[in-house]
């Protein structure tokens, strides 16, 4: 076989695998959920098309905007948590006493198992007995302590809560590892300058890794769009806790609307890449 | 690090002991309020059903090694089919993506040929979407194909939609020289002969990579197995736990076992492998 046969077998016969799992698994999804959406298929034998009735009804039923009004604590949520991250990064790459502790307590969270995370705060948040509010009671703040969990009004900060929890160290980490890649040589100049900590994070710091906190921004934004796990494991969407994506999975799985389950998923997916689009167009204007 | 804040610490003015006060106080604040949660948890764990109706989160437990929820939620929640499952499915998906990811990348990487462009487009078009918002269709696919309740849904959705690893090995091939392979042909190597013995061993450290970020996120994948793998005999750590929701819901000392067997490998494996982990996590996901 000459290497120009060979090349061409190579290549057919490496990509054969990964290219079907892509199409199969990865296109075909979205290309069937679009077409789904112009249906109304019931998962069994119901299966018309109804053209736009699925976006109609999802637009303007008032009961489905409120999953973008939870959304919004996520969206809040996601600047604190990097806000925390910046900060936390910051402090752990100057000369710290037992920075490796501190960074890998921060971050151990991010690699718990969702459904123990879950439970981990059902207990925490518990009414009586739950470590919260024992701990405000303990602490003579007996009027603090809330129904965390059941009072719709409290339950979407305190999921946020969860989520910061979890998912702050790894930002932490990302931005540790880009400010560790400055040249040490920079701040001692600054130190020299007798710059301080607050001017080297003004001059050195945020502006050396901007790229990693836009990519940052990009994640948590799109991680507040389709928050499913923590949520749905710890209520199931009650309380007024209900999401984009479980109104959307509960919609096909429980409700057997696959139809307006679809156009929910590709509202979402438009959403995502749009706000995806935003972010590498101002992304670029500040390269 | 250290040297440059020797520089101008010789001797310390009172507003700097004040913020290097505040910087451990935010510390110390920060590493109570990660622990706090997980040490209740663990506190829980070890008490007994009555002692825990009768005591507080706070309180120690009185026999520290009282492991007797441990057993209790081990058997009856039936984790360690769990274990068994999850690392048949954490072994199959890994050496799926590292065949698919090394082959794919490899291809990609080294030849030039006609729809290369369209296809690396392909691939990188996909991370761009969230893969829970499509589980609707996926699940019509998956069932469709007659994988509805069988591990092969788990590893094959595993294996399928991994494109982070492709761009690990896409970026790490980058800096193999071209040169090895090139030397290898005209030595009368075969194109398989240099995937096989010159670029997957130079691939190791881009595999451990891959491999860790794998690892984690089988382990904690929950809805894939949830969706796709409900028989209990299919049951994972994820959804064994989750079904202690049921039966176990007015038990929390048990609950709170369960939740204890499922970190307890991670914060091994954590301790272990730290700084693997750390960059694993950082490659993957400069890569999203």
């Amino acid at each position: 076989m000459t290497y120009r046969q060979q090349r061409r077998l190579v290549t057919f016969a490496f990509l054969l695998a990964p290219m079907i799992l892509l199409l199969v698994f990865g296109y075909l999804p979205i290309a069937s959920m679009a077409y789904n959406s112009f249906t109304n298929w019931d998962g069994l034998t119901k299966n018309d098309w109804v053209g736009l009735r699925n976006y109609a009804d999802l637009f303007t039923r008032v009961e489905n905007y409120r999953v973008f009004y939870v959304s919004l604590f996520y969206f809040v949520g996601s600047f604190v948590q990097l806000a925390l991250a910046l900060y936390f990064a910051t402090v752990l790459s100057f000369k710290t006493r037992f920075a490796s502790f501190f960074k890998g307590v921060l971050f151990f969270p991010n690699l718990i198992n969702g459904v123990a995370v879950g439970f981990i705060f059902l207990y925490f948040f518990r009414d009586q007995g739950g470590t919260l509010n024992t701990l405000l009671r303990g602490i003579g703040l007996d009027s603090w302590a809330q129904l965390w969990l059941t009072n719709p009004r409290l339950i979407n900060y305190s999921l946020t809560g969860v989520s910061i929890w979890r998912y702050l160290g790894f930002n932490m980490v990302l931005f540790l590892g880009a400010i560790q890649s400055i040249s040490s040589e920079i701040f001692e100049a600054a130190d020299l300058d007798g710059a301080n900590r607050w001017q080297q994070f003004k001059r050195i710091i945020f502006p050396s890794i901007r790229p990693v906190v836009y990519l940052n921004l990009v994640l948590s934004i799109k991680g507040a769009l389709s928050v499913f796990e923590t949520p749905y494991i710890m209520t199931g969407g009650g309380n007024g806790s209900e999401t984009f994506v479980i109104r959307t999975v509960d919609m096909a799985f429980k409700f057997s609307k696959f139809g307006l389950a679809s156009a929910m998923a590709i509202v979402l997916t438009v959403l995502i890449l749009v706000v995806t689009g935003i972010q590498n167009l101002a992304f670029r204007d500040k390269e | 690090m250290g040297e440059r804040t020797r520089l101008r610490s010789y001797r310390p003015s009172a507003a700097s002991v004040v913020a290097s006060t505040l910087k451990y106080l935010s510390l110390l604040l920060a590493a109570a309020i990660t622990i706090l949660p997980i040490l209740t948890i663990l506190f829980g764990s070890i008490k007994s059903s009555a002692e825990f109706a009768n005591s507080g989160p706070f309180d120690l437990p009185k026999d520290l090694f009282d492991f007797s929820n441990y057993a209790v939620a081990f058997t009856k929640g039936r984790m360690l089919l769990g274990f068994g499952n999850t690392i048949a499915l954490i072994l199959f998906s890994a050496v799926g993506t590292v065949f698919t990811g090394t082959m794919a990348a490899y291809v990609l990487d080294r030849f030039e040929f006609k729809l290369k462009k369209l296809i690396m487009g392909l691939f990188l078009l996909l991370t761009l979407i969230p893969s829970i918002t499509t589980q609707v269709a996926t699940f019509k696919i998956v069932t469709s194909l007659g994988l509805y309740n069988t591990m092969a849904a788990g590893i094959i959705l595993s294996i399928g939609t991994d494109i982070v690893a492709l761009y690990v090995y896409l970026q790490f091939l980058e800096s193999i020289p071209r040169s090895l392979d090139e030397s290898a042909i005209i030595d009368g190597a075969g194109y398989f002969r240099v995937y096989f013995k010159i670029i997957m061993p130079l691939l190791t450290p881009a595999t451990v990579t891959v491999l860790i970020i794998k690892c984690i996120g089988v382990y904690n994948d929950f809805y894939t197995p949830y969706l796709y793998m409900p028989k209990q005999s299919l049951q994972v750590i994820s959804t064994a736990l989750f079904k202690f929701k049921g039966p176990y819901g007015a038990r929390w000392e048990i609950i709170c076992a369960g939740v204890m067997i499922a970190i307890i490998p991670t914060l091994i494996a954590f301790v272990a492998l730290q700084k693997k982990i750390y960059n694993g996590l950082i490659q993957g996901a400069v890569k999203q």
